[in-house]
């Protein structure tokens, strides 16, 4: 994929019962939004383990929203909760990693709110735009490479060993 | 374990044979998205065994034709493109389970509400058709046979709400046997309706129609009616829910009372002195009331604020003397009762607009400008005027102005028709005429007259002489340009039809004050899980095919909770409520999406990480073997704990690891 014909790729997980239902809302209300979000349907925000952010991240998305219930509405009482936990975590990762934190953004978005699932699909095509492709997959091969030829023994410095994809990416958890 | 994180190898050991089917949904996906090259496309995937596109995919040779390929492919996965799993996952399970398949080998893609109707570039829209599609059918292959788990259901219901919603419905649910605790909280039942004089378009009596069915409520062996109590904490899911409700005290004993109104008569107030909730404040009451005439339970009750007794304790207690059976009980505390019920029917009702947000029609300045349900008391033959129809001075008026639209249809206030002001404000427009002989005048926008006999109704005011001038009225004023307007209230309204603004001296201007939800909508809809629409109705689970059920089973909604209705709508709107609720009831049990979490025990490491985190306390540490174990019958699948466990032994079925990451693989790899 040539760098002018570049679109964003988003993975979305959204909650079955709050921001499914507004993107199904959205559909039987004929907004129209951008086309590069794709949705995985889990019942529960909470379901949301790092792993599949890292791993949607890993396997060439350019950024992952993850959409719940509301505060205090969430279908499972608190499973909201948990994930608003966990992001906080996941977010100071990303920085160590070397990926912009906003590349990955949670929403509450409830089932009547159609319309904010539009304003915040679309905003979150505009954000990755500007922060440019992140393509991991490639940056992965590279490092692949230069691990089978290294340059020199001495100038491969310990960080980036640590972050080359060889190593399967640790668990996170909350 | 690659890079992609915990690819495992499908454990069963089958080889898959996907059949993947592309639905048209008519022109609704097929106008947007390249259906045949989805179908070319999923064709050429690993596993796929037969693609198709067909025009109605959940139609009967839809169903058929998948049903017909498992058995001549022998397919043992199948993947539909369509609609939204919300809508017809549950259709299209059953279609292949028909045919042998284990129901849960099933996916649903959805590209409709999720790309043909929000995209408009045919090419974006196959794309994420494509790549959704993908998704799924790298998906299916993990999926596994699963058994639905059957839970069992409590024969009990409650009715939330006492109007005429809850009323047919408790009702419904009584005479099928069933138990009904149905909560109001107003002292008596009978909500909007027993305000009511007469009913559009029969102008039968409200209150003959509604009486009865009251006083079944009450005698009913099936119904425990608790008034003047509200739903204070719900519990538990469908089949098994646990409410507590609290019992405001009326400090008079319910059991007792029989309605005599000896002690209203004895109470040290001699007149009635406070405003009359029941008559819009247009009359007076007693500290110790009974609410109305008809009310329902026949038993008075003591209010509070007003009462001398319990506001200061200062007081010969004239009614304690009055009551020989010693039914006033001033030492009565608010009360918690804990009920177990199956299901729960909501029918709250609706609050009317409150039109001193409107200024410029004078509500509450000029003192001859009244609601329609203030007239609704007027014209009623028990109301404060017995049924005559007079200004605030006591006057007749000779001519009388309903403002139509008043807090509906208007961007300033609410948008939404409330759909029974126009028919309501034609009645009252017939009854005043027929009283007092007024000419009376109509300033509508639109007449919504869409009912059985509601357009003959309306020929029937126009041919009574009824007038109608449409136009939105911009103000009513008491400032008299000419002597003819001199102590009149003036409506200033542009008649769209004659093309000019004109002004209009009247006695009485009446204001269709519209539907709004109930300004405690929001936490009843946090105490139920409930969804409400943008306006604050709650949410139906479906517009058209599920009006009546919410996205929280066991619970259903009937009457204007879920919008404004008329009398009518309201009544068999309960009435499918209710069957619904019987229908879930009567089977005796639910079968529940097999989603549950489970243990890998062999993985489980005892950290406990997961036993906080359960909201229904499904998880339960073994000391002695030192392992976590989920009791499945409490697991709701939520999936928290799953995504929480630092081993990876906590799993759902339904949405494994696996088939998760199969799907952000799908969904991200390159056509």
């Amino acid at each position: 994929m040539t760098e002018s014909r570049w679109e964003p790729r988003i993975v979305a997980f959204f909650c079955n019962w709050c921001t499914y239902t507004a993107a199904d809302l959205a559909g039987v209300s004929r907004l129209k939004y951008a086309p590069n979000v794709r949705v995985v349907r889990l019942m529960c925000s909470g379901r949301v383990d790092p792993q599949f952010i890292l791993d949607a991240l890993a396997k060439g998305a350019d950024g992952v929203l993850i959409g719940g219930c509301h505060p205090g509405d969430c279908h499972y009482a608190e499973g909201n909760y948990k994930t608003l936990r966990r992001m906080r975590m996941l977010r100071r990762m990303l920085t160590a990693l070397g990926i912009e934190p906003d590349r990955v953004r949670l929403e509450w978005i409830a089932a009547s709110e159609g319309e904010k699932l539009r304003q915040v699909v679309n905003d979150m095509v505009e954000r990755i735009r500007a922060l440019g492709p992140l393509n991991l997959p490639a940056r992965f091969d590279a490092w692949d490479r230069e691990l089978e030829h290294p340059p020199a023994p001495e100038s491969t410095s310990p960080p980036m060993e640590a972050l080359t994809p060889t190593q399967p990416l640790e668990k996170v958890h909350a | 374990m690659n890079r992609s994180g915990a690819m495992k190898p499908n454990p069963s050991a089958e080889p898959p044979r996907i059949g993947f089917y592309v639905c048209h949904c008519g022109s609704n996906i097929a106008s947007t998205v390249d259906c045949a090259e989805v179908a070319r496309f999923a064709s050429r995937l690993p596993g796929v065994v037969i693609s198709r596109d067909y025009k109605y995919m959940c139609s009967d040779p839809g169903q058929e034709l998948i049903q017909q390929d498992i058995r001549d492919h022998r397919l043992n996965r199948v993947v539909v493109a369509s609609c939204s799993p919300l809508l017809h996952e549950q259709t299209f399970r059953k279609a292949v389970a028909k045919a042998g398949l284990n129901p849960f080998c099933f996916q649903m893609v959805n590209i409709r509400e999720h790309a043909s109707w929000v995209h408009e570039d045919p090419q974006a829209a196959t794309a994420k058709a494509r790549a959704l599609a993908r998704a799924a059918i790298e998906r299916v292959r993990f999926h596994r046979a699963l058994e639905p788990v059957r839970v069992p259901i409590r024969a009990e219901a409650l009715v939330i709400g006492g109007g005429i919603a809850g009323i047919h419905a408790a009702l419904t649910l009584a005479e099928a046997g069933k138990r009904v605790i149905l909560v109001e909280r107003q002292p008596s039942i009978g909500g909007h309706m027993a305000y009511l004089d007469k009913t559009f378009p029969t102008l039968d009596c409200a209150a003959c129609i509604l009486t009865p069915k009251m006083s079944a409520v009450r005698s009913h062996p099936n119904i425990t009616l608790w008034t003047y109590s509200e739903v204070v904490k719900v519990e538990g899911f469908v089949g098994n829910f646990t409410v507590t409700v609290r019992r405001k005290p009326r400090y008079v004993n319910e059991e007792l009372c029989v309605g005599c109104k000896e002690c209203v008569d004895a109470c040290v107030f001699k007149e009635g002195k406070f405003p009359d909730e029941f008559n819009l404040g247009l009359s007076r009451r007693k500290p110790i009331y009974l609410p109305f005439p008809q009310a329902t339970p026949q038993v008075v009750l003591i209010d509070p604020e007003r009462c001398l007794n319990l506001k200061t304790g200062k007081c010969k207690k004239t009614c304690v003397e009055a009551c020989d059976r010693n039914a006033i009980a001033f030492d009565q505390k608010p009360e918690l009762k804990v009920v177990q019920v199956g299901t729960i029917l909501v029918a709250t009702g609706f609050q009317l607009f409150d039109p001193s947000r409107l200024p410029q029609y004078g509500y509450g300045r000029y003192p001859n400008v009244f609601t329609t349900l203030e007239v609704e008391r007027l014209v009623n033959s028990s109301g404060p005027t017995g049924g005559e129809i007079r200004l605030r001075d006591g006057r007749t008026p000779q001519s009388v102005g309903f403002i139509l639209c008043v807090g509906s249809r208007d961007h300033r206030t609410n948008r939404w028709c409330s759909r029974t002001c126009c028919m309501h404000s034609m009645k009252l427009a017939l009854l005043i005429r027929e009283h007092t002989g007024a000419d009376v005048t109509l300033f509508y926008m639109d007449i919504r007259a869409a009912g059985k006999g509601y357009e003959e109704f309306y020929d029937k005011c126009l041919r009574e002489g009824i007038q109608f001038v449409r136009g939105r009225v911009a103000e009513v004023t008491d400032w008299a340009m000419t002597p003819e307007e001199e102590g009149k209230l003036v409506i200033r309204v542009e008649d769209t039809l004659a093309g000019f603004v004109r002004r209009i001296p009247l006695d009485m201007v009446v204001l269709a004050v519209g539907k709004e939800p109930q300004p405690d909508a929001q936490e009843l809809r946090r105490l139920l899980n409930l969804s409400c629409s943008a306006e604050g109705w709650f949410l139906e689970r479906h517009p058209k095919l599920a009006p009546v059920s919410t996205f929280t089973d066991g619970i259903f909604l009937a009457g204007c909770c879920q919008g404004p209705k008329d009398i009518p709508d309201t009544v068999a709107q309960a009435g499918a409520a209710a069957a619904e609720a019987l229908a879930l009831m009567d089977r005796g049990y639910i079968e529940q999406e097999p989603n549950t979490a489970y243990i890998e025990e062999a993985d489980c490491s005892g950290c406990k990480s997961c036993l906080p985190l359960c909201p229904y306390s499904a998880i339960q540490f073994d000391e002695a073997r030192g392992k976590a174990h989920i009791q499945a019958a409490l697991c709701k699948g939520c999936g928290t704990c799953v995504a929480a466990c630092p081993s990876g032994s906590i799993r759902q079925h339904l949405f494994e690891d696996e088939q998760i990451f199969a799907e952000i693989e799908g969904v991200l790899s390159h056509d």
